[in-house]
């Protein structure tokens, strides 16, 4: 006998959800690292009649991209130059950078890897004969802050025990901002325009995950950060692996739907970030390449990114592919380039690269490198450490397959879509770069007034990681102080009433309840769509159509075409998307975030006539770069009245030699 | 499969004032059967593989089993949580036991400095509260193009 049907989830969704209303001057969205940085720095400016909410859709010991853990730092200045940071991100993007932002998180970004060291992160230390210590052993040759050395993986790399690193910072940003002032497991989901002062925020909608309540939180100022878009083209694995995403699964593109949606203008969008990572565990690769100095090899057994066939193809993307440090992109594209020609798999020779290394040590220290090299993963990426088992995988003894994954969005790792964001008021930074309300510039506020955004919510500046993401938020928390402080007399108003706002957050929850009962299962109906089938149609259709995997990242104006049209029918179905409990409810709202953002990207893609960043999309109609059209940013700005988007060139300028 | 919740362990986390692994999960995946007083994971195929529900559970009743698609049956790898150290155990295949200790922090629990009686003085400098505390000073540009 079959059982009886019911609702998977145990939280059941209610028609007529509570309601609480907040009012606060300054309110965070997001936990992660961006959010920890605004949290951490925000009471520090701000006068004790002045309030600010932070919510987080998790818990923010663990969430965000840092939450599994991390085994480096990627970004520490140290001995380096903010001038020589800018420079090195601007290879790797292929010359289109806001140079103004990378400097300027240059600056700061230190100050923050010192306060992860103090709150108890441990950080490598190199000694003065060339040892690494780790742990708390690394605190015997002091500080950072201090002038120890750290041990570099890499110009700007630093090495870590990270598995805690997220409990570490979460655990000082809460302490600072107070518990009363955070909201967990709230989604936040739409944001609010003012109803009376034109393009100004004023506040955001969200609902509880643990209890049928919709936040409705009116606010003077609001940062965004919330993290990429991950799940948006069909993953590798597609069965359980789903989840195996390299960037965390969780990030549903909710910053760039938000910021957009309010009329936040994006830059970039078309830059994606397709890692080349171990196969299917997606385990981190960089520590093999930098730590370990282990080559890939094609299926032929041959060092082919060394060939002279390499070294030609990269001539043809000079002055980037013939860096010293060859972009991101470009060491995918060789890579495709082995794989498309039948030369494939490619293959980490960790076998070789161990055994190199072992040459000069002795089994103690040969006992550690092989710990080293499983705590890359069991820091990061511990479903890589079981595949390794599970295959019966020694790194000294079996070599790993290489590949590129499905692609990202992501504005603060290899790299840089998000908001076009105001750079700071120095005389260094042109005009164009800055803006604010009046004659006030406000750092890393968006085109709309009163909304800031960090991480990977600011685009056209990748390479923050980790410690430039938290730097980044407490840089916009200063900024949201000011705006809050030059905006006294500013009352923000809503224009929905709140009726209308619990409608817009419950109405998935609305159409199951009312349809449920027309068939016998609950989630076939003809009346709606669940969230996860409204998942497989978006990532089925990038898959084919917008240069996912299928096509080696390849699209054309034809194909894109042909998905613009779709996803304008997606966008239409997702008012048809039905929630039977509440975490039902947050996919519904996912999916409608991670449509909007493929939209934006798709757009850009289509907008601009190059292929900038082989190796990540190729738009087959125009291949190669053609700099004397498009060494310019390009920027979208969507109306919000006219419900129209709108796609545009902004010129770039060149700050650092 | 992602996490599974091994029956005979899990208590539900009754006497405690919250789920542990439900509280921890940066995916919303794990979830309390109130009836059955057992928690399990509703959504395994959005399921990051973080460990952070097996690291946090109070019975060690959460394990993974890696994902069907193109993990092999027979290994394991179990995180014990120390206040300064992880110690894992990775079971291979073949019957390979291997362990490892990794340092997790170099301070005790909740004593991260939040620097809460920090004021910043000049909201108008570019400087960080800690920054300015400090004495630093912002670098400009070696030189502009």
């Amino acid at each position: 006998m079959a059982l009886p049907n019911k609702v998977a989830g145990e939280l059941k969704a209610v028609k007529d959800p509570e309601v609480e209303e907040r009012e606060v001057d300054i309110l965070i969205v997001g936990g992660g690292m961006a959010a920890c940085g605004t949290a951490f720095e925000i009471k520090k400016w701000l006068s004790d009649d002045q309030t600010v909410l932070l919510c987080d859709k998790a818990a923010m010991e663990r969430s965000g991209a840092v939450a599994q853990g991390l085994s480096a730092i990627n970004t520490y200045i140290g001995e380096n130059t903010p001038d020589d940071y800018v420079r090195m991100v601007r290879n790797d993007l292929m010359g289109l950078v806001r140079e103004d932002l990378i400097f300027d998180l240059g600056c700061h970004v230190d100050d923050s890897v010192h306060l992860f060291e103090e709150w108890g992160l441990p950080i490598w230390k190199k000694t003065d004969d060339g040892k690494n210590l780790d742990g708390k052993k690394g605190l015997k040759v002091g500080t950072l802050k201090g002038g120890a050395k750290p041990v570099r993986t890499g110009k700007w790399q630093i090495m870590i025990n990270g598995e805690s690193y997220k409990r570490i910072v979460a655990e000082a940003a809460k302490k600072a901002l107070g518990e009363d002032n955070i909201i967990e497991r709230c989604f936040i989901v739409e944001l609010l325009l003012d109803a009376n002062v034109e393009n100004q925020v004023a506040g955001a909608v969200g609902f509880s995950l643990r209890e049928n309540k919709v936040y409705i939180i009116k606010a003077k100022t609001v940062m965004i950060a919330c993290g990429g878009a991950v799940n948006i083209y069909q993953p590798r694995s597609v069965g359980e692996g789903k989840g195996r995403a390299w960037y965390p699964v969780w990030n549903a593109g909710s910053t760039y739907y938000m910021g957009a949606k309010v009329g936040a203008e994006l830059s970039m969008m078309e830059n994606r970030f397709t890692p080349a990572r171990f196969k299917d565990g997606y385990g981190p690769v960089g520590a093999w390449f930098l730590l370990f100095k282990a080559k890939t090899l094609n299926g032929l057994g041959e060092n082919f990114a060394a060939s002279p066939a390499a070294k030609a193809e990269l001539e043809r993307y000079a002055p980037y592919g013939t860096a010293a440090i060859t972009p991101t992109c470009l060491r995918n594209h060789l890579m495709l380039f082995e794989m498309k020609e039948g030369r494939g798999p490619i293959i980490m020779d960790t076998v070789t690269a161990l055994a190199e290394l072992g040459k000069t040590m002795d089994k103690k220290e040969l006992k550690h490198l092989e710990a080293e090299a499983w705590e890359d993963f069991l820091d990061m990426t511990c479903g890589q450490a079981n595949l390794w088992c599970a295959t019966n995988t020694e790194p000294e003894k079996k070599n790993s397959e290489v590949m590129p994954t499905e692609p990202y969005l992501l504005g603060s790792h290899s790299g840089c879509c998000g908001f076009w964001c105001s750079g700071p008021n120095y005389d260094w930074v042109p005009d164009s770069y800055k803006w604010g309300d009046g004659d006030k510039v406000y750092n890393r506020m968006t085109t709309v007034k009163g909304l800031f955004t960090a991480g990977d919510g600011v685009g056209c500046s990748g390479h923050k990681f980790s410690s430039g993401s938290h730097a980044e938020g407490r840089i916009v928390a200063k900024e949201m102080v000011k705006y809050v402080r030059d905006h006294a007399d500013f009352k923000p108003a809503i224009s929905q009433s709140k009726d209308e706002l619990v409608d817009l957050v419950y109405k998935p929850v609305r159409l199951f309840l009312e349809n449920k009962d027309y068939t016998t299962d609950l989630t076939f109906n003809p009346a709606y769509v669940k969230p996860a089938g409204m998942a497989l149609r978006l990532m089925k259709a990038t898959h084919e159509y917008g240069a996912g995997t299928a096509t080696y990242y390849m699209t054309t104006s034809k194909n894109l075409e042909i998905i613009m049209d779709m996803l304008q029918v997606m966008k239409e179905d997702t008012e048809k998307l039905a929630a039977g409990d509440l975490h039902e409810l947050m996919r519904a709202w996912e999916i409608t975030h991670r449509i909007w953002t493929v939209e934006s990207h798709l757009r850009h893609i289509q907008f601009r006539k190059e292929t900038r960043y082989p190796g990540f999309y190729y738009q087959a109609d125009y291949p190669g770069q053609d700099d004397q059209n498009w060494f310019c940013f390009v920027n979208s700005k969507y109306d919000p009245k006219a419900g129209a988007w709108d796609v545009f060139k902004k010129d770039y300028v060149k700050i650092i030699p | 499969m992602p996490s599974f919740v091994i029956n005979e362990k899990c208590d539900g986390c009754k006497g405690g004032d919250k789920t542990a692994c439900m509280y921890i999960c940066p995916n919303d995946l794990m979830v309390l059967d109130v009836n059955a007083m057992k928690a399990y994971n509703q959504e395994p195929d959005q399921c990051w593989e973080c460990f952070s529900c097996v690291k946090i559970c109070p019975t060690q009743a959460i394990e993974v089993r890696g994902y069907s698609d193109f993990v092999p049956l027979g290994s394991s790898i179990m995180p014990m949580m120390g206040t300064e150290d992880v110690m894992w155990t990775c079971k291979f295949r073949n019957g390979l036991v291997k362990r490892f200790k990794f340092p997790i922090r170099t301070t005790p629990e909740g004593e991260a400095n939040a620097y809460s009686d920090l004021k910043g003085k000049d909201l108008d400098s570019y400087l960080l509260s800690t920054q300015e505390a400090d004495g630093y000073t912002i670098p400009k540009p070696q030189e502009t193009a």
